[in-house]
């Protein structure tokens, strides 16, 4: 079993597709979808979790590929900023998933970008702008 | 034996003296008990991070050719408005400015991406700022317009200088509401699901010397990563609020007014804020050192989160109606530990107060001053303290 999470971003043309179903029923795959967006100029964005087999996952990405989908692996897609961390703790609370961390003893911030579902509420709200999203 | 503060000096001066954090001598006075650490260690250092909007920075530009007089017209830095009543070639800068073309709050809740404290975070970062003055001009100031970049190296004095810093404890913000607000403590969500708290608790200055016997009009600090004074009481000064039997106030209490040079000052300790739906900030990074005179002072330092108390308010109803109702006390210790219990229920916590900054800029503090480059001062004259009467008024509006 493998298991990835991916950004997908779809043209205008290709928001009306059913692909998380054509995925789960042509590729025996599992498909949690972690967020979904349709912009006002009506592209769509897509972040989801798919597991299965290693082979059907890499021909189900492939499918996705060639119909016009910009597949991104979800790790590449968010910045922690170190540099103007403050460790001050205030987005720690606010994660949906806990993928800020403490370490109590010295209360320093860690990010895990495993745990991390691209909800994008911590680039809202960090007040040192230390969380960036890259497109 | 008591010490006085030139002794420590003296000590400092030949490299002897002996200098622990506000963290240190906690687990110091579990090691050696109160009788020997009050002979043996000199200083202890405090220190804090956080956001605190009673801050700017004045300048002084030098004079153009011809010249303009800045005083009296506008200005900007980065399209931010800074204050010109004062002097032809002096400008202040406030840490909440914001550009007059910001949407503010209009599409709400407002981003507040750059502001006043961004710009003070620009200029010690070393990085060219655009000024832009419209000026009315008069004989001995013919110009009227002005437009170029600035830098912190190039001009006359910059000096950070902020009226109120380094609060004495604070309020623990939570919503007590069904909708989501935005507020100076951070985004709180309703029904009471999160909470924030701003102090560094037991390594805060004014939590270390809580009735002022050390701190006063005066006082040499560790400012924005530089050298700076303590050169009044800062404004909402409030020091007859309810105490512990230590002396530690339960709510917000004594401030400090701050100034020092920002050329000499880093971007790791200034840092501009964006509160998202509130405003701009600037995060100011203070340290004190706090002279071991007597056992009473060293008691004093012995503060732990534990024995700290901040109220619970609620930002959605009592605080911003003033109606100064409390929902519960807690202490630093569980804030610090992400939950908190209030009126029976499990709430997460968040801090606003970095105190990982607070650790690092106490430790740098007691290194200055074990490298003998940090020499402590008297005050000048002392503050008001718990029992002087004054206190923090509202304002009674008339016609």
């Amino acid at each position: 079993m493998a298991r990835i999470r991916v950004v997908l971003d779809f043209p205008k043309w290709l928001v009306e597709q059913p692909v998380t179903c054509r995925l789960i029923r042509d590729y025996d795959l599992e498909v949690n979808i972690l967020k979904a967006k349709v912009t006002p100029r009506e592209e769509g964005r897509l972040v989801i979790e798919v597991s299965g087999k290693k082979k059907s996952l890499d021909k189900g990405m492939d499918y996705l590929k060639d119909i016009g989908i910009r597949v991104t692996p979800l790790a590449q897609d968010i910045n922690f900023q170190e540099d103007r961390c403050t460790h001050c703790t205030y987005c720690v609370s606010l994660c949906p998933v806990g993928a800020f961390d403490v370490d109590r003893g010295i209360m320093e911030v860690t990010f895990d970008k495993e745990k991390c579902i691209l909800c994008e509420q911590c680039v809202k709200i960090c007040p040192y702008k230390a969380i960036r999203i890259q497109f | 034996m008591p010490k006085t503060i030139s002794e420590i000096n003296e000590r400092i001066k030949k490299g002897e003296a002996v200098v622990v954090t506000a963290e240190e001598i906690i687990d110091l006075k579990e090691e050696k008990g109160v009788k020997k650490i009050v002979e043996e260690v000199d200083v202890v250092t405090t220190a804090t991070f956080g956001p605190m909007c009673s801050s700017g920075a004045y300048f002084n530009i030098g004079h153009t050719k011809p010249k303009i007089k800045i005083g009296g017209g506008r200005a900007y830095l980065n399209d931010v408005p800074v204050y010109t009543g004062i002097a032809a070639m002096d400008i202040y800068i406030g840490a909440t400015a914001l550009p007059d073309d910001d949407p503010r709050n209009k599409i709400h809740p407002g981003e507040f991406r750059y502001g006043g404290g961004h710009v003070i975070e620009d200029l010690v970062s070393g990085k060219d700022v655009r000024l832009v003055v419209s000026a009315y001009g008069t004989d001995c100031y013919p110009r009227r317009t002005l437009e170029t970049l600035i830098n912190i190296k190039d001009i006359n004095e910059a000096v950070l200088l902020n009226p109120r810093n380094a609060y004495q404890n604070y309020n623990v913000a939570v919503n007590t509401s069904g909708k989501t607000i935005y507020t100076y403590m951070g985004l709180l969500h309703p029904n009471m699901a999160n909470a924030t708290y701003c102090s560094s608790g037991q390594l805060s200055p004014l939590l270390n010397d809580p009735l002022y016997k050390t701190i006063g009009i005066g006082t040499r600090i560790f400012l924005g990563g530089g050298i700076g004074y303590v050169y009044f009481w800062g404004t909402q000064h409030n020091p007859g609020v309810p105490r512990t039997d230590k002396g530690v106030p339960r709510c917000p209490a004594g401030t400090l007014a701050v100034c020092g040079d920002l050329k000499q000052m880093n971007r790791e300790f200034l840092r501009g804020v964006s509160m998202y739906g509130y405003g701009v900030t600037l995060a100011v990074g203070i340290g004190v050192p706090i002279p071991i005179l007597n056992e009473e002072i060293l008691e004093y330092t012995l503060i732990r989160d534990e024995d700290i108390y901040a109220p619970v308010v609620d930002y959605s109803e009592a605080y911003p109606y003033g109606k100064g109702e409390v929902l519960g006390e807690v202490n630093y210790k569980d804030l610090k530990s992400g939950k908190i219990v209030v009126q029976g229920k499990e709430i997460k916590t968040s801090g606003l107060s970095s105190y990982a900054k607070a650790r690092e800029i106490a430790g740098i503090l007691k290194d200055w001053i074990l490298k003998g480059k940090f020499l402590l001062t008297q005050p000048v004259a002392p503050f008001p303290g718990h029992e002087s009467g004054y206190k923090f008024r509202p304002l009674v509006e008339r016609r």
